[in-house]
């Protein structure tokens, strides 16, 4: 791994097709900063994406990576880890892949604690469908498949990682490029399965969960007296409804991250040339 | 062939009719006899009715008969159950001072032996050893040394302490001497041993054997009956090998969990059964096209739905042949008998690699659950070879980058296989999606370089037809005017049909089938028999689809698949092209 190692060489050579303003530039620009300012390159990296705008990532991106299906980037992420805990690993996805199609996943993902980051692009709406409700939409956003709003409340994914026994939980704003950064890197370097909601606006689409929005409402707290490793702190902030928060919410300092509790320290990549030494042991345990 | 002897232990489920039968098994095997076991069992834990079956010579077998020598009853349903192949003789042992055995009625041309099975287990230590009690009886009923099921008490309780061990051989020779005490009969059974050695193990078990052997590191699945037992069978083993075993909340996590692994350059595998094949199919597609070497075992079981989940089936081939949306290459090996099951798992870890696509291993339950008995050379690991294929390090990799110096992960090439690189390797980043990309992974709507790679893609399936060895397996008379073709686990049944057929002065050909796809082109084997009959555990005859397709009369085919429709005029040309092409030829 080299040092001199510069967030630009996380750049692809394809133009991204986002619409021009679309908050998944910024977050982006954190990906590759953060992972470049923790002494990643492009050849020790894994990016897994999933579908949708934020989906189109990995191909914005230099490193790695796997497009993979609706909604099963963390289980592609975790097998890639398990086999590889040499590599650096990074998920991406959107609100839909995260908490809609993949919501189950996300749960067990948060379970298994693997060393690795899952940054969720959350626009609050389905873009690149042009214009549905997701999961995290208000309830009362008129959409052309929900006149009325949704009429149910959105999915809190922090509420949901919390529960499910999360050790790091963290949220951004896509426009804060430096608080951002500085969030998505606490992420990588987190012990344990660092997730970060990056608040990412759909210009497009979505005329209320807008820049100006966020701009307005974000309590940053870093800049409050919250503390992160309490999770009787992190559960207020959580269920404050009141208020949009960025910066990390909650993180277990004493995690031990699925690779330890389960002793996968291994390269499964390296095999020998024919079956394993000792493979006789196994047809004799049949007589 | 030497008489073979067929006998059963039969109860309900959580009487531990499983450990009973396979004990049995283990003294029969460990006495240098072949055994071949089967299971009649339900999707319930408890009550219902659920049976061992151990089919036994000193000659191999291969099959399950419809004849029953002695049954352990231990509920008045098991004899119910058998009474088809119980036969005047057949001897069955039960406890008369069990309640639910009191007024059970022993037809009258079969031998009931009421041993109080309770009672004297009780007197050896506990009543939980009353199924040992009878297993002691049978030994005797069997003139089958008691040393052998020493042996086998030894290897299950070992564990658990000399104790047990001792109090259960105790029960086993209560059993035995209650019935040469109480019982002056002459049974004319006599279970001969001899030095060979054997190992005794399932379908599942081979398959996991051979996932090990072949270097797998990485499995995650999802409980499903029958193919659980891969999965139990490597967790605690295939750690010791450095690889690890996850289970996964679905069998859509499993899949993407595998593809990870395999992504991250380790030889990975899922297996499952019919529902969860169904699942996994969403991603089968990824699989292919990003070109993903991944073992996906498919055990089958009686479907569709939740259809039958304890029985055999065979219905899934054209699920695995056809599954998906779009156009997906993919291999579908099926080994034909339980060694095969090792054998083949470790060559479609192999073809994975070499020709980085999904290949589906299906096995099928009457194959899973049933245990054989084999020399221990058959699983010789000496023999195992492992083909990683095209893969390049940073030595290697040059060879192999675009102008612009990107890796080309999808490079076209004459067969169609192009290099891989395992994360980690220098300036081999790349991107693998679903979408169609180019040479280097990046998404693409070229219609020209759609075509070049869907035609690479699929020439890669040409490439393993030339390259390897797709033969079926031939026995019978080969000269014989008959041709039975069956593929799966279907084989062994089959061989003794044959030789009971022969021994009727009918001689049959059969051609055995391991391969569904790529597979052997039988067209001169049809054409040279004067009947053809195919012979498979599903209701359309799904593989003698495939058989009367390959013998078909071939068609002219106009494609096209760049992504835009057939335009009038061009169309006009193709037929044109195509018919000048026919007379030419």
């Amino acid at each position: 791994m080299s040092s001199d190692i510069r967030f630009t060489d996380f750049k692809s050579d394809k133009q991204p097709t986002w619409c021009p303003g679309c908050g998944d530039f910024g977050t982006m620009n954190g990906m590759m900063k953060g992972l470049a300012e923790t002494g990643n390159d492009p050849d020790n990296t894994f990016v897994v994406a999933g579908i949708g705008c934020s989906g189109k990532i990995g191909t914005y991106m230099h490193s790695y990576a796997l497009h993979g299906v609706h909604g099963r980037a963390l289980p592609v992420g975790t097998g890639v880890k398990m086999a590889r805990p040499d590599i650096e690993v990074m998920v991406a996805g959107g609100d839909g892949d995260g908490y809609s199609i993949g919501a189950g996943h996300f749960v067990h993902a948060v379970r298994r604690n693997v060393d690795m980051t899952y940054v969720v692009m959350d626009n609050r709406i389905y873009g690149l469908t042009k214009g549905q409700a997701s999961p995290t939409s208000r309830e009362d956003f008129e959409t052309s498949t929900t006149p009325d709003g949704p009429k149910q409340p959105p999915v809190n994914p922090h509420a949901l990682a919390l529960a499910s026994g999360a050790t790091f939980i963290a949220q951004s704003f896509s426009s804060d490029a430096l608080r951002h950064q500085e969030i998505i890197q606490e992420a990588i370097e987190h012990d344990g399965f660092g997730f970060v909601n990056v608040y990412s606006p759909c210009v497009t689409f979505n005329d209320v969960d807008t820049y100006d929005y966020f701009r307005d409402s974000l309590v940053d707290l870093k800049e409050s007296d919250h503390d992160p490793t309490n999770r009787e702190d992190a559960k207020d902030v959580i269920l404050d409804n009141e208020k949009e928060h960025q910066g990390v919410i909650y993180q277990d300092e004493s995690s031990v991250p699925y690779h330890e509790q389960h002793g996968v320290d291994e390269d499964m990549s390296v095999l020998p040339d024919g079956a394993p030494e000792s493979a006789t042991d196994l047809v004799r345990e049949f007589y | 062939m030497a008489a073979d002897f067929n006998w059963a232990v039969g109860g309900e489920a959580g009487d531990g009719i499983d450990s009973t039968g396979k004990i049995f098994a283990q003294a029969l095997s460990r006495a240098g006899r072949h055994v071949f076991t089967s299971k009649d069992f339900a999707s319930r834990i408890r009550g219902g009715y659920t049976a061992y079956k151990v089919r036994t010579s000193v000659d191999k077998v291969q099959s399950v008969v419809d004849r029953l020598d002695v049954l352990i009853a231990l509920t008045p349903r098991t004899i119910e159950e058998n009474l088809d192949e119980l036969h005047e003789g057949s001897v069955i042992i039960y406890d008369g001072e069990r309640t639910t055995m009191q007024d059970v009625e022993i037809p009258d041309e079969m031998i009931g032996l009421d041993v109080p099975l309770k009672s004297l287990a009780e007197d050896a230590g506990g009543a939980i050893m009353r199924n040992v009690v009878a297993l002691g009886a049978a030994c005797e009923v069997a003139e089958f040394p008691i040393e052998n099921l020493d042996s086998a008490l030894e290897k299950r309780f070992k564990d658990k302490g000399q104790k047990l061990v001792d109090n259960n051989k105790e029960a086993a020779r209560a059993g035995q001497s209650y019935v040469a005490e109480e019982y002056d009969h002459e049974f004319d059974y006599d279970l001969e041993t001899t030095d060979e050695d054997y190992v005794l193990l399932n379908g599942d078990e081979a398959i996991g054997m051979g996932a090990i052997a072949a270097g797998c590191r990485f499995y995650a699945g999802y409980p499903i009956t029958p193919a659980t037992d891969v999965m139990t069978y490597l967790t605690g083993r295939i750690e010791r090998y450095g690889g690890h075993v996850v289970q996964a909340e679905d069998e859509l996590s499993a899949i993407n969990m595998a593809l990870g692994a395999a992504r991250g350059g380790a030889r990975a595998m899922t297996a499952t059964s019919g529902p969860g094949i169904d699942l996994m199919t969403e991603t089968f597609g990824l699989i292919a096209t990003s070109e993903t070497p991944l073992v996906i075992c498919n055990v089958m079981r009686s479907g569709p739905s939740t259809g039958m989940p304890t029985k055999q089936e065979q219905g899934d081939l054209n699920g695995m042949l056809y599954g998906g949306h779009g156009e997906v290459p993919r291999f579908v090996l099926a080994p034909t008998t339980i060694d095969e099951c090792f054998w083949k798992t470790v060559e479609a870890f192999n073809l994975a690699e070499k020709y980085q696509l999904p290949v589906y291993l299906t096995a099928d339950l009457s194959m899973a659950v049933t245990e054989q008995t084999f020399s221990p050379e058959t699983f010789d690991m000496d023999e195992v070879e492992i083909d990683r294929g095209k893969v390049v390090d940073e030595t290697t990799i040059d060879d192999h980058m675009s102008d612009s110096g990107g890796f080309q992960p999808h490079e076209i090439t004459d067969d169609g296989i192009s290099p891989r690189a395992f994360p980690g390797t220098a300036d081999g980043a790349h991107m693998s999606t679903g979408l169609e990309h180019d040479e280097q992974g990046r998404r693409t709507e070229d219609t020209d370089m759609r075509v070049e790679q869907v035609d690479k893609r699929n020439r890669k399936v040409e490439t393993a037809r030339e390259r390897e060895d797709w033969s079926p397996r031939e026995f019978g008379d080969a000269d014989a005017d008959t041709l039975v073709i069956t593929w799966g686990s279907n084989e062994g049944a089959l061989a003794e049909a044959v030789e009971f057929l022969a021994d009727e002065g009918i001689d049959v050909r059969v051609l055995s089938v391991p391969y569904v796809f790529p597979r052997p082109d039988l067209s001169e084997d049809v054409a040279a028999a004067e009947t053809t009959v195919v012979v498979e555990c599903n209701e359309q005859g799904q593989f003698a689809d495939l058989v009367e397709h390959d013998v078909l009369e071939r068609v002219d085919r106009i494609n096209k698949y760049n992504g835009v429709r057939f335009k009038a005029d061009e169309l006009a040309d193709d037929i044109k092209a195509t018919l000048a092409e026919g007379v030419e030829a």
